[in-house]
């Protein structure tokens, strides 16, 4: 992971994180996604169960759709963590592993990782897991372009 | 919803070619506001508007997560719709490719079966919007059609 530049303010991130990815992103208002940790380069989020999310109306699980949202949600968030500035970034690409069913009725929790920020493209790492970390349910590795078009999410949050 | 109730209704849908009514069975595909339907001889998923969609409010853009939910939802339509199919399709993996920024608008989705195995079929998905030419993302996925 690349090695932060000034000591990493965990309280003043997770309070953007909690207001900024929610207020600016209305899909992640409309999926209820809570911030639950930061660090450097490292965001933790939660998709709490919902019936409207479900992908097999027989098992009860969340949609894959509703997991790559959080999995997307949460790696991009790694991103801005590991950034020396807060610039635009896009996902380039996600891939998502299904490691085995997720428990019908509960909520999903991501950790991601961003481990390599290049000069144009970030590199991310995560996990979604119901309540254990060791034993995940998905995995993913994605790809961001940083300092994309557009204004910066955390600069219009008045960072 | 039972397991027969749901083998009956995607049954029903795939004998009279009423394709629409697999969204029925998704909520998630609801919560999308996808509606699907042939077209040609092609099946085309259509996600109108929303603006909860969003992922980028200052673009505005539609969220990675919104695209990746329309391809992996229209994969499992292509594979409902086949003959042969008779289970809700369990995914595997999913590679999503974000290959433009999908603007505020309808987004439109297809999906081709690459390789139909006796376990796994592999699905590649395309979506776009104004112009079919101009892919805004694109997906390839695994899934698991065996019953149990």
């Amino acid at each position: 992971m690349p090695e932060p530049r000034k000591p990493f303010d965990r309280e003043r991130a997770l309070s953007v994180m909690a207001s900024a990815f929610r207020t600016m992103v209305p899909l992640n208002a409309a999926l209820d996604l809570e911030a639950i940790d930061c660090d450097f380069g490292v965001s933790v989020m939660r998709l709490p169960w919902r019936a409207d999310l479900v992908g097999n109306p027989v098992r009860g699980v969340l949609h894959g759709g509703a997991i790559t949202a959080l999995v997307d949600a949460c790696s991009g968030a790694s991103v801005f963590f590991a950034l020396p500035k807060p610039v635009p970034i896009a996902t380039l690409d996600l891939r998502i592993d299904y490691l085995k069913p997720a428990t019908p009725h509960k909520a999903v929790t991501a950790r991601a990782e961003c481990y390599r920020v290049g000069r144009n493209v970030a590199f991310t790492r995560a996990i979604a897991y119901h309540d254990d970390p060791s034993d995940p349910i998905a995995s993913s590795a994605g790809t961001f372009m940083i300092a994309t078009k557009g204004d910066s999410v955390m600069r219009k949050a008045g960072s | 919803m039972t397991a027969e109730e749901l083998r009956a209704l995607l049954a029903e849908a795939r004998t009279s070619r009423d394709f629409g009514r697999f969204v029925e069975a998704i909520p998630f595909a609801r919560f999308l506001g996808l509606s699907v339907a042939m077209q040609g001889d092609e099946l085309v998923t259509t996600m109108r508007f929303d603006p909860k969609l969003v992922g980028n409010s200052t673009i505005p853009a539609l969220h990675g997560g919104t695209m990746g939910g329309l391809l992996e939802s229209a994969a499992i339509f292509t594979l409902l719709a086949a003959p042969e199919s008779v289970v809700l399709p369990k995914i595997i993996n999913i590679t999503v490719d974000y290959l433009r920024s999908a603007r505020a608008v309808e987004t439109y989705a297809a999906g081709v079966i690459t390789k139909q195995g006796r376990r796994v079929t592999t699905v590649q998905a395309f979506a776009w919007q104004e112009d079919r030419a101009k892919p805004v993302t694109s997906a390839h996925a695994h899934f698991l059609v065996q019953d149990g």
